[in-house]
């Protein structure tokens, strides 16, 4: 049944989003750029909201609500509404927490998650992109050779976010002639994780690092979902809906910031608002929005009926990257001089969607 | 519940509709060709399609409502083909939607099983209707309306047996003076004048009405009111709200070509060897793929704009602005996919031995009639900014 109705629960969390959004995350997000930092008490304010731990089984330590990507679409466009940077830093413990979930062995579930589920801000993170130009997510460089029943795991990771928090990581990696995620406590040894964070173009708040694996070893349970492996494809997939997702939000920050701004700002006599060149584009501006948010809608409701959503994903991403920075790109010309200005969000929001459509693997829904 | 699935129901319409597109399309080329020709009413197919019809599949709560499904279906006629229908006209004419918009319920009753087609634009005035020059004058001594005027790109002119015209009844009062008149066909100066010939959707006849002191009776003003409101305009108003359900139907047309467009161009793709995968990474896709992946999102992303407006039209929630959006998204995206397809596909897409060199001239009327794009755009600002007709034009 074609059908665009949220539940009653799902309208209530929208509500929720939108009033920390408003609240938590604007006032802050800009110097959160420009300082390249979130601040502990802003990882804390949203732990409180239980975006994470809500939708883990009570036996592994959660709250034992369905998981539900919709939902989580809906959280999330109001938190990257707020701002994607944050919106990502509150959202990152559901990464390792998400992929645990829909892949891990019940005995990795057990031995994992209720560590991760406690009354503070903790999280494990997703190790997948590479350092290379054309970085293929599905052929990593990085290696888990076996060794007796283990394994030796070697290689470079970035991108890899809050791995300076991070209790364990889960490695994507080349596995015989396969592939497979594997878990690694933060203190493996030959597992070292860069000093500084890398420096990003946007999303600049959140600290990305780079880790590097030296033949770390690894007893043969670390393979995620054990001898049935992880179903990579999905792994991908749920990120996909999800950057598609806050990219949506974020275009519509772009959109509700340039309406008031120009009809507000005068040239020949009139607000630009009443300029068709003006108008038209924001028009547009909106129309992409409402159509982004439907894919995006698509995709994480065939992501919770686990239908194969990787085609309705691959949609709803490769439209809202292309679509969605041009939004964002419409938003700085709607400004002009001013949209170039840091005063002005509008330049950030142009950053972090450029940087949010690369970004695979480090969002989950 | 937010849901994007068809149920097998719905599947099942919708297959039912394919199949029949499929015997519509081979008389699409001939129609196209022959453009002084009408499409039958039903195709000779028809019939035994109604005889071996399978059985339904039972309703269940999980089929999609009456208007999204209303959508689905005119997208799929249109898939089929556009102007060649495999029974029955598709929806009566743009007419019959004003006369349930804008009539009284005896004039319903009258005139309700007729195909009416709708004349607003005139030679001097299109997308501004409250330029209209068409004028209608009351007769009292007769009690009739003296109609003069001339009409063009009226949509299915020909086959129309009666028409919705708009006139003015006095031109100081601006739109407020704007009124619907049912004209049928028959009456002494209500001439059809011209057949246009076009760049496509050349099934469907396009004529030009001419209205030369043509009377009618005084009750054939739609909804009845000869009253001039000099604050507001009311009465126009009225018939603007019946585009709130047929600009979707319009994109839905575009939805289903653009549809069509995209399946043919996918078979050719695959005979050539092109694998199309949604998993693939960067820089491992052809070019031609990459092309391809990008237009079929497209689509679906103008297919969800239509569907929401229908869902919100279906909850008895205002879609206004939601139809412009669909309208505007979808006149430009079927352009871009109809006309990327002919390049994906060179010389064979070119080719008169294949539609679809024809559905991309067949698309490129969406996003002109039913309110060009730029309408659209004014609209859906409008909106946005809360503006009125004179802060925004």
């Amino acid at each position: 049944m074609i059908s665009f109705g949220p539940t009653e629960e799902q309208e209530a969390i929208r509500e929720a989003m939108h009033g920390f959004a408003e609240s938590a995350m604007r006032p802050i997000a800009r110097d959160c750029d420009e300082d390249s930092i979130v601040p502990d008490d802003f990882l804390e304010q949203a732990w409180q909201l239980g975006l994470s731990t809500t939708q883990v089984p009570e036996a592994f330590g959660g709250m034992g609500a369905e998981r539900s990507p919709l939902t989580n679409a809906i959280a999330l466009e109001e938190l990257a509404w707020g701002d994607a940077a944050l919106a990502v830093a509150a959202l990152a413990p559901s990464l390792f927490m998400n992929a645990l979930l829909d892949h891990g062995t019940d005995d990795q579930k057990r031995a994992l998650l209720p560590g991760l589920c406690g009354d503070r801000f903790a999280l494990g993170s997703l190790a997948l992109l590479e350092p290379r130009a054309l970085a293929d997510a599905t052929r990593p460089a990085t290696e888990a050779k076996m060794a007796g029943s283990g394994f030796f795991l070697s290689g470079t990771k970035r991108l890899v976010p809050f791995a300076d928090r991070a209790r364990h990581f889960l490695v994507l990696a080349r596995v015989g002639e396969g592939l497979g995620a594997l878990i690694v406590d933060r203190d493996a040894p030959g597992l070292r994780i860069a000093e500084a964070p890398d420096k990003n173009l946007g999303l600049r708040a959140v600290p990305h690092y780079t880790i590097e694996l030296d033949h770390v070893k690894l007893a043969p349970d670390s393979l995620l979902g054990g001898e049935r492996g992880c179903d990579l494809r999905r792994l991908l997939d749920t990120s996909r809906a999800a950057i598609a997702t806050c990219l949506v939000g974020l275009a519509r920050a772009v959109v509700d910031y340039c309406v008031p701004y120009a009809k507000d700002r005068v040239a020949f006599d009139e607000p630009i608002a009443r300029k068709q060149a003006v108008a038209f584009s924001l028009a547009d501006a909106h129309s992409e929005v409402e159509a982004m948010r439907w894919l995006a809608w698509k995709a994480a409701s065939q992501l919770e009926q686990r239908s194969s959503a990787t085609k309705a994903c691959f949609q709803a991403w490769s439209y809202a990257g292309e679509r969605g920075l041009w939004v964002a790109d419409t938003g700085i010309q709607t400004l002009g001089g001013h949209g170039f200005i840091r005063e002005h969000p509008v330049e950030m929001w142009f950053r972090n969607a450029r940087t949010l459509g690369v970004l695979e693997g480090t969002i989950s829904i | 519940m937010i849901d994007f699935s068809f149920s097998e129901r719905d599947e099942r319409t919708i297959q039912t509709l394919k199949e029949e597109g499929l015997v519509c399309r081979k008389y699409a080329r001939y129609y196209d060709e022959n453009e002084h020709e009408l499409p039958p009413d039903e195709l000779p197919e028809a019939k035994d399609f109604a005889r071996q019809r399978r059985p339904q599949v039972a309703a269940s709560e999980a089929d999609s409502g009456p208007v999204v499904m209303a959508m689905v279906q005119t997208m799929y006629r249109c898939w089929g083909d556009y102007a060649v229908k495999f029974n029955q006209p598709l929806f009566g004419g743009l007419g019959n939607a004003a006369l349930q918009a804008a009539g009284t319920e005896e004039q319903k009753q009258r005139w309700g099983d007729r195909f009416l087609s709708m004349a607003i634009t005139e030679p001097g005035c299109g997308s501004d209707p409250s330029r209209l020059t068409a004028t209608a004058v009351l007769d009292p001594a007769t009690n009739e309306w003296i109609l003069n005027g001339e009409k063009i790109f009226v949509t299915g002119g020909v086959r129309a047996s009666g028409v919705v015209m708009w006139a003015t009844v006095d031109r100081s009062a601006g739109r407020a003076g704007i009124k619907s008149f049912l004209v049928l066909k028959g009456t002494p100066g209500f001439e059809v004048a011209k057949k246009e010939k076009k760049l496509g959707i050349r099934g469907e006849d396009t004529a030009t009405y001419v209205f030369t002191d043509c009377r009618i009776p005084r009750d054939h003003l739609l909804g009845g009111n000869e009253e001039v409101q000099k604050q507001g305009s009311g009465g126009f108003r009225g018939v603007m709200k019946t585009f709130n359900m047929t600009r979707p139907a319009v994109a839905a047309f575009g939805i289903g070509i653009a549809e069509a467009a995209l399946d043919f161009t996918r078979e050719e793709l695959e005979k050539a060897g092109v694998t199309l995968d949604y998993g693939a990474a960067i820089g491992t896709r052809s070019a031609v793929a990459e092309r391809f992946l990008k237009l079929e999102a497209l689509h679906e992303a103008a297919k969800l704009t239509v569907f929401r407006a229908a869902w919100l039209a279906e909850q008895g929630r205002p879609n206004n602005l939601e139809s412009s959006v669909c309208k505007a998204h979808t006149g430009t995206a079927v352009r871009q996919i109809t006309q990327g397809c002919i390049e994906i596909l060179g010389p064979l897409g070119i080719s008169r031995d294949h539609l679809l060199e024809k559905w991309a001239r067949d698309c490129r009327i969406i996003d002109i009639y039913e309110g060009t794009g730029q309408i659209q755009r004014l609209i859906i600002a409008r909106d946005l900014f809360g503006y009125g007709r004179n802060e925004l034009n």
